[in-house]
């Protein structure tokens, strides 16, 4: 008699702390910038858009919570998670360990590769170079490439947003070129326009549609697409270390969306290409 | 409050101390001349040389600064005939962008200061001065001038804080001065708060430099 | 020119909706910057030493350190410093503290310090005469203190007033970067959008310039109207 009781209560008081620990999340709000097409923009009415706030809405339908955005400037958009102001950030952030020192991540959902900008017939578009480098898996031709790069971008000016893998790449690769950070994509982008800058790096994805419109004309693709290294484990969802179980609850449904293809589709739908991880 | 990571920034942010005073002197340098200028041609000039002035005043006076910085650098970035011209070789750079913002800025200002400075001068020194049969050269010189500067020092003293910082929206154009390096930091660590104190302190220290300074100048220049 | 129209395809219905939200931060800071500016030259003028050093600690720094690390600060720290208040009744999680509220304190305590100055100065330069004549009839100090105090503070204090009031409305510009969508960050937004940063900084400027130039012929017409019957010396 006494033995049950003993085991009922035991089972009681495990109850109740296992309880108290997992947060039941019912809503999670969710920060982006809400100014890097075609990860993530704003509209002309000022609503959220873009195919991670298509993803977003699939894994909150996954995970069965109702999920809110908030758009975030870059600069700003890790110290607003650490303070609550939102519970995830679904931005085209990518996985490096300077930010795991801060935040969890998350399993990588997408992964796009790095690629400069520049006017067309500049000396970087004139030299030639592998089309995709692995800066974690080089050959010995690919090396010789990336020191080609750093000598043809000596001495030339290369914008990137400020706090990206982009600029770390700048500032660990290119010692030789003066590097200019930009608050957002678009003032970067304005200043490859008007030829402030020589070269602009950002992901491939987001330069996509600005090499197509009007200002975007006299520019053109060059350089190898870059990954690894510097440039991180691909984009993965920003979370509070405290949330363990928020991270689980993601990864669960980040592995439901690339199952069913769901990851593919809306990659295909926003990038014209499937950079799914 | 994390301490190491404030000393250890110090010197880091100290070293866009250099971009401050740069862009500061630059600005101070070229708006004198601007404000001295406009400030003559506003008391001695005919009525249309006073309308402009008026105008051009009122322009810079009645707009923020931030909206001036980003018109020159991103609106004038934007057209067509300006990349096209000598001006580009200029206004190219991010640095002469500011300097030349923040320069139109405290010219306004300045010739204000300058203004009130030059009509505040007692009629009675001038009357004096005339009745001595000095030239207008010497007037000048030895009377409008010395009492004009005293006048104006204090209030240009303080055109001078707020020029310092003025300098600290140049961040906003990609300039590495104090404030923008201080972002630059802030985008690695996630430590803002620290990182701003240092940052608020330095400028401190500045413009309590800039005050003695100005201090020093009432002495030597207009002394009583 | 079309992207400046109103309605759904034009950025000109956001343009003025912006300028009203830069007038009603504007307006609430100085009227925060007032009160503050009040108290403190109340304490700058008669209160206690240590009270006196505080006050003009709080003036020094806030007319040493560039606006724009102010309103930083109190963006990335009010957050904080709001809950950790919060905390300390016992609410926990997470508390919004609306960009409204962040940029109105931010822009009120600069003009505080600011119109401190003034006020004091105004204060000051009330005559002694008309005080002691005002004491030697016996009056009492309340009355002291509203019929010839305040009114001549006001009036003398006016043209300083105007001062900050036309500092306030440009400082609010500097709020863009906490995301609040006043006129800055509108032609920001609008600009970024359409590929025109001149079109709309210049907009922008021209709005700017409508607001400082009304208030300056509003405060002119106050001044005139303050000053009626004050004989010129």
């Amino acid at each position: 008699m006494f033995k049950k009781t003993l085991w009922l209560s035991l089972a009681l008081a495990l109850g109740m702390v296992l309880t108290a620990q997992a947060k039941e999340w019912k809503t999670v709000r969710i920060g982006t910038e809400g100014a890097y097409p075609p990860w993530n923009a704003t509209d002309a009415n000022g609503n959220l858009v873009g195919a991670e706030i298509d993803l977003g809405r699939e894994l909150c339908k996954r995970m069965q919570v109702e999920c809110t955005f908030v758009a975030q400037d870059w600069d700003g958009i890790i110290p607003a998670l650490q303070q609550g102001k939102y519970d995830a950030i679904i931005a085209g952030m990518s996985i490096t360990p300077e930010r795991q020192e801060v935040i969890n991540f998350s399993q990588g959902y997408m992964t796009d590769g790095a690629s400069f900008i520049t006017a067309k017939g500049s000396d970087l578009d004139s030299s030639s170079f592998p089309e995709k480098i692995n800066l974690d898996r080089m050959s010995a031709n690919e090396k010789a490439a990336i020191d080609r790069l750093v000598e043809v971008l000596d001495g030339k000016t290369i914008g990137v947003q400020s706090a990206t893998i982009h600029a770390n790449f700048v500032e660990k690769y290119l010692t030789g070129s003066t590097m200019r950070t930009y608050q957002t994509q678009d003032d970067l982008n304005l200043d490859m326009a008007s030829g402030r800058i020589d070269a602009a790096l950002a992901d491939t994805g987001a330069f996509e549609e600005f090499l197509e419109s009007d200002s975007g004309q006299s520019l053109t693709f060059a350089g190898p697409r870059m990954s690894g290294d510097v440039f991180g484990a691909g984009v993965g969802i920003g979370l509070r270390k405290s949330d363990t179980d928020l991270l689980g609850l993601f990864n669960k449904a980040i592995d439901s969306v690339r199952a069913d293809g769901t990851l593919s589709r809306i990659s295909n739908q926003w990038f014209g290409k499937d950079i799914s991880m | 409050m994390n301490w190491d990571l404030m000393s250890s920034s110090l010197p880091k942010i100290l070293g866009g101390l250099g971009e401050t005073l740069q862009l500061v002197g630059m600005s101070l340098l070229l708006g004198f001349f601007l404000a001295l200028a406009l400030a003559l041609l506003r008391v001695y000039g005919g009525s249309l040389a006073t309308q402009l002035v008026k105008s051009y005043v009122f322009v810079f006076r009645g707009t923020p600064l931030l909206v001036q910085i980003f018109l020159i650098y991103f609106g004038l970035g934007q057209v067509e005939w300006i990349r096209e011209s000598w001006l580009w070789i200029l206004l190219r750079e991010p640095y002469w962008c500011a300097v030349l913002a923040l320069t139109l800025n405290t010219g306004a200002y300045a010739s204000e200061i300058f203004r009130g400075a030059l009509q505040g001068v007692p009629h009675g020194q001038i009357e004096a001065a005339l009745a001595f049969g000095m030239s207008p050269l010497q007037r000048f010189r030895r009377v409008l001038l010395p009492q004009a500067t005293r006048i104006a020092l204090p209030a240009y003293g303080n055109e001078m804080i707020l020029m310092v910082k003025a300098s600290s929206l140049a961040s906003t154009i990609t300039l590495m001065e104090m404030t923008g390096v201080a972002r630059s930091i802030i985008a690695k660590t996630y430590a803002p708060i620290e990182i701003f104190i240092v940052a608020g302190a330095l400028y401190l220290v500045l413009n309590f430099l800039v005050t003695r300074l100005v201090a020093w100048l009432e002495q030597r220049l207009a002394p009583e | 020119m079309e992207k400046l129209a109103f309605g759904p395809n034009g950025w000109g219905d956001e343009m003025l909706l912006a300028m009203l939200m830069t007038l009603a931060v504007s307006v609430c800071s100085l009227l925060l910057g007032t009160v503050i500016g009040t108290l403190l030259a109340w304490v700058k003028l008669s209160g206690p030493r240590v009270l006196r050093w505080l006050a003009n600690g709080y003036t020094t720094l806030i007319r040493g350190v560039p606006e724009l690390l102010i309103i930083y600060l109190l963006f990335f720290g009010g957050n904080g410093a709001v809950m950790f208040v919060a905390s300390i009744f016992g609410h926990e999680g997470y508390i919004e503290v609306p960009a409204f509220a962040i940029g109105v304190v931010a822009v009120g305590l600069i003009s505080g310090a600011y119109s401190t100055e003034v006020i004091r100065g105004a204060v000051q330069a009330v005559s002694k005469g008309q005080l002691e004549a005002a004491h030697a009839i016996g009056m009492p100090r309340m009355t002291l203190f509203s019929r010839v105090l305040v009114p001549q503070t006001a009036r003398l204090a006016l043209p300083g007033m105007g001062n900050v009031w036309q500092l306030t409305l440009k400082d609010t510009a500097l709020i863009s970067v906490t995301g609040l969508v006043e006129l800055m960050r509108q032609a920001y937004v609008a600009s970024g959008s359409e590929r025109s940063p001149f079109l709309f900084y210049s907009t922008a400027a021209v709005l700017f310039l409508v607001l400082t130039s009304l208030s300056e012929r509003g405060f002119v017409r106050a001044e005139r109207w303050a000053n009626r019957g004050a004989s010129r010396t």
